[in-house]
């Protein structure tokens, strides 16, 4: 049913809430990709049929949601209305949840998450310590709807801030609130979001674009992909909102194909809220007429630079080009365009509807509001984390995350994606916002943060870093596609062992050099994992360059496998599975390897059954000191 | 209309290897419908015809070309500028290997290195039996799973070269019986 004015969605919201009964069993699972890739699908599946099987499937709803963020123990399940929380739900266990904690309410200590630190059993989500440290502004709401069910996000206050602007508000003053709250961009750079609109709304030509940026390239960050996937209206709504406020009829939403079911998730919000008159014309009864369109970006990291999104949406090759003009005054066919992030969009209603003292109160100084960044690599609780500006990256690592598993130290913190850079275990209590992480190098980016233990080889990690941008820079600029090129190459000579003294100085050259030369935010952020782990760990550089060892023991020239003859067994794992046959040696005695024929893959490591105490992982160093 | 386009070529005789069978052409008709056959279409039909094919096959982009009145040069521009776009076509196992940041500290090369030892075949290309296909992507956003490699739409996550090596000898096994 179309809604026709403010009056009939207020009405529809008391509706929903009146139908909706809080003391009805619920199971919750998070089907965000990461519960998904732990096979959530099997376990929801499992649920209803079990369900079934007992008669109960009316009584019990099963709701698959958004993405919970704790992504590190899925496929996760909130059980409603007592909030129980179990993690790592396994397809054998389903039967006995139903029959035990659904319908007689006991409860499966096996299934709750355990304390590390105290070794208690907890009970809810919210007191899960992961949970316990953030503000879940943004996120709060994926684990309680279903991402495309429209009912289900109006019951929960839904789009009260697009009735709220649409019925008190003009167009100049949504404009001063977001103003005012201080809300800045948030897919990297950070620029305030309320002066991008009023550049747009004063631009005098028309039709002009609204673009939702969800193009999230970053490897290793996937907070929009979630949002998108779990709570689609919120952006949407931000959208709607900000349509308003510009001047706009239309909108894209530019959406990384490899995201696909964020995809779809989109593209079904789109459709059930122009079914309800949200979208379309005469929103809501009012002269607001606004429309979307999904657009799938076809794997460019480049892309998500905003001129080169506008390029890619015309259909061509996606190239920035110079700025002025700014797209706010000609950006896709040359009309007035604005693009903001999707984290960016779903800030929009939060504020509207809270107010400019509620986010003012939120962050730091200088950033206003809570970010989301997606917490992975060597550490215990990967996944998403909300947290308000300006909170201490060792909070962040440490109290939300859990740590470094396997009892490692941490080395390093890479934040901004492929345009940051390395922050050192030694500045672990840097405020993270805008302005803390720049003065060490890095930037905020879209907010991926990758812990590194002290396995990790910062030249590796850095050359990994050129490798990717080399083959995404789009060609355009001459520093970025030869300057790039030539780093890769210096950096692809060092970890080979056939790095010379020069070598520093001239990768710090190239990275002014490419900095300063090229067009886009690729180009002159490309430097910057270079630059930061040149100034923390330029002894890294150097032991791989003069002593020609690499002190992580990951660059795979500078080391070598050795089987420890007083430990091995002669048990033949790793002479069966050694995939370059270079592994010799009678069975019960003890084995050794060739290392004329060795291919460093590390299977053997793997395949020891002593765990790899036998088979010795082994820099230069450490083989003459054995000796 | 593409039959007559090919209906010339083949009056006069000449073999180009673009020409496009009744069925590839029916295809095509059925993904032009969808769009306005405008310029800013082209991502999005070239989307839809790797969907439909698999890949870019070359007689198709011939086709296209005279349908939405786009050079094939430009429409070759586009495929090959964005990383989703393949010419080659796919195996009957298609293997996805992620190298996003998480998957690289957790030792993605190494998976890489024991997935193209095992199945004989470089990123971007099929083995020569036809079996696998092997792509790398940059950030499947499972990293609580990493490293991560997607078989067939099944995931595999925290490989290790052992692991990679008792997948494919499993898909071997059941390509054998």
């Amino acid at each position: 049913m179309r809604l026709r004015s403010l009056i009939e969605l207020e009405a529809l919201r008391q509706s929903i809430l009146q139908k909706k009964d809080p003391n009805k069993p619920c199971i919750s699972l998070c089907s965000g990709t990461g519960c998904h890739a732990s096979g959530e699908k099997k376990v929801q599946e499992a649920f209803r049929n079990e369900l079934k099987k007992r008669g109960v499937d009316d009584k019990v709803e099963v709701k698959s949601t958004g993405c919970f963020g704790f992504c590190q123990f899925g496929p996760n399940v909130v059980l409603h209305p007592e909030g129980t929380f179990y993690h790592s739900v396994r397809v054998e266990q389903v039967p006995d949840i139903v029959e035990k904690t659904v319908l007689k309410g006991v409860i499966l200590e096996d299934l709750l998450y355990t304390d590390p630190s105290t070794n208690l059993k907890i009970f809810h989500e919210k007191d899960v310590p992961f949970y316990a440290k953030q503000m879940r502004n943004i996120l709060g709401n994926n684990g309680l709807l279903e991402p495309t069910n429209i009912e289900d996000y109006i019951g929960l206050g839904g789009f009260v801030a697009l009735a709220k602007v649409l019925g008190e508000m003009k167009p100049e003053q949504v404009i001063d609130v977001v103003k005012k709250a201080g809300l800045r961009g948030r897919g990297g750079a950070g620029f305030p979001t309320g002066l991008k609109w009023e550049t747009a709304r004063r631009s005098p030509s028309y039709p002009k674009y609204l673009v939702c940026n969800a193009d999230e390239g970053d490897p290793g960050a996937y907070m929009n992909r979630s949002v998108l996937e779990g709570n689609p209206f919120s952006v949407l709504e931000g959208m709607i909102i900000g349509a308003y406020a510009i001047g706009s009829a239309e909108g894209f939403f530019y959406v990384r194909a490899e995201y696909p079911l964020a995809v779809k998730n989109i593209i079904l919000a789109a459709k059930k809220a122009r079914e309800r008159g949200l979208l379309g014309k005469n929103i809501l009864g009012s002269e607001l007429d606004f429309d979307v369109k999904v657009i799938k970006g076809a794997g460019a990291f480049v892309c998500g630079e905003e001129t080169a999104m506008m390029a890619s949406i015309e259909g061509k090759r996606g190239m920035p080009r110079p700025r002025p003009p700014f797209p706010a005054e000609s950006g896709i066919w040359g009309k007035p365009t604005n693009i903001n992030n999707v984290e960016t969009w779903a800030n929009v209603p939060l504020i509207i509807r809270n107010g400019v003292d509620w986010y003012q109160g939120i962050g730091s100084k200088t950033s206003k509001g809570t970010k989301v960044f997606s917490l992975v690599g060597k550490i215990k609780n990967t996944g998403l984390v909300e947290v308000p500006m300006g909170t201490s990256l060792r909070t962040i690592v440490f109290d939300i995350g859990g740590g470094i598993p396997n009892g490692k130290a941490l080395k390093a913190v890479q934040c901004g994606g492929p345009s940051g850079g390395c922050i050192p275990a030694s500045h672990i209590d840097v405020p993270v916002d805008y302005e803390g992480l720049k003065e060490l190098g890095a930037m905020m980016g879209s907010g991926g943060l990758i812990v590194m233990d002290e396995d990790t080889c910062m030249v590796d990690m850095a050359k990994y870093f050129v490798s990717f941008t080399q083959s995404e820079s789009c060609g355009k600029c001459v520093p970025c596609r030869i300057g790039t090129k030539r780093m890769l190459e210096i950096l692809e000579q060092i970890t080979q062992g056939k790095g010379i003294n020069q070598h520093i100085a001239t990768l710090e050259s190239l990275c002014a050099t490419i900095r300063d030369g090229s067009l886009c935010g690729l180009g002159q952020t490309a430097p910057n994992p270079v630059l930061t782990t040149l100034m923390y760990f330029r002894s890294e550089y150097e032991a791989h360059i003069n002593e020609k060892r690499c002190p992580a023991k990951v660059c795979k020239a500078l080391i070598h496998f050795e089987i420890d003859k007083d430990k091995c067994t002669g048990c033949q794992a790793c002479k069966v599975r050694c995939p370059a046959k270079a592994i010799d040696g009678q069975p019960k005695k003890p084995h050794s390897i060739d290392q004329n024929l060795c291919i460093k893959c590390g299977v053997c490591q793997q395949t020891c059954p002593t765990k790899a105490s036998a088979v010795m992982r082994l820099d230069n160093l450490s083989t003459e000191a054995a000796r | 209309m593409i039959p007559d386009q090919n209906e010339t070529v083949k009056q006069c005789g000449i073999k180009t290897g673009w020409e496009i069978s009744e069925t590839e052409s029916h295809k095509l008709a059925k993904i032009l419908l969808k769009y306005h056959k405008k310029k800013e279409d082209l991502i999005s039909l070239l989307q839809e015809i790797q969907e439909e094919f698999g890949y870019l096959p070359r007689n198709v982009l011939h086709a296209l070309s005279r349908e939405i009145h786009v050079p094939e040069h430009e429409i070759f521009g586009v495929a090959t500028f964005y990383s989703q776009f393949t010419f080659n076509q796919p195996g009957r196992h298609k293997i996805r290997i992620c190298l996003g940041t998480a998957c690289h500290v957790r030792g993605a090369v190494g998976i890489l290195e024991e997935l193209q030892r095992n199945i004989n075949t470089k990123p971007g290309s099929t083995s020569k039996d036809g079996e696998f296909s092997l792509e790398t992507v940059m950030c499947l956003g499972s990293c609580a799973l990493g490293p991560i490699i997607v078989m067939d739409g099944d995931y595999h996550g925290q490989m290790t070269p052992l692991k990679v090596q008792r997948l494919i000898e499993d898909r071997q096994k059941e390509a054998g019986t």
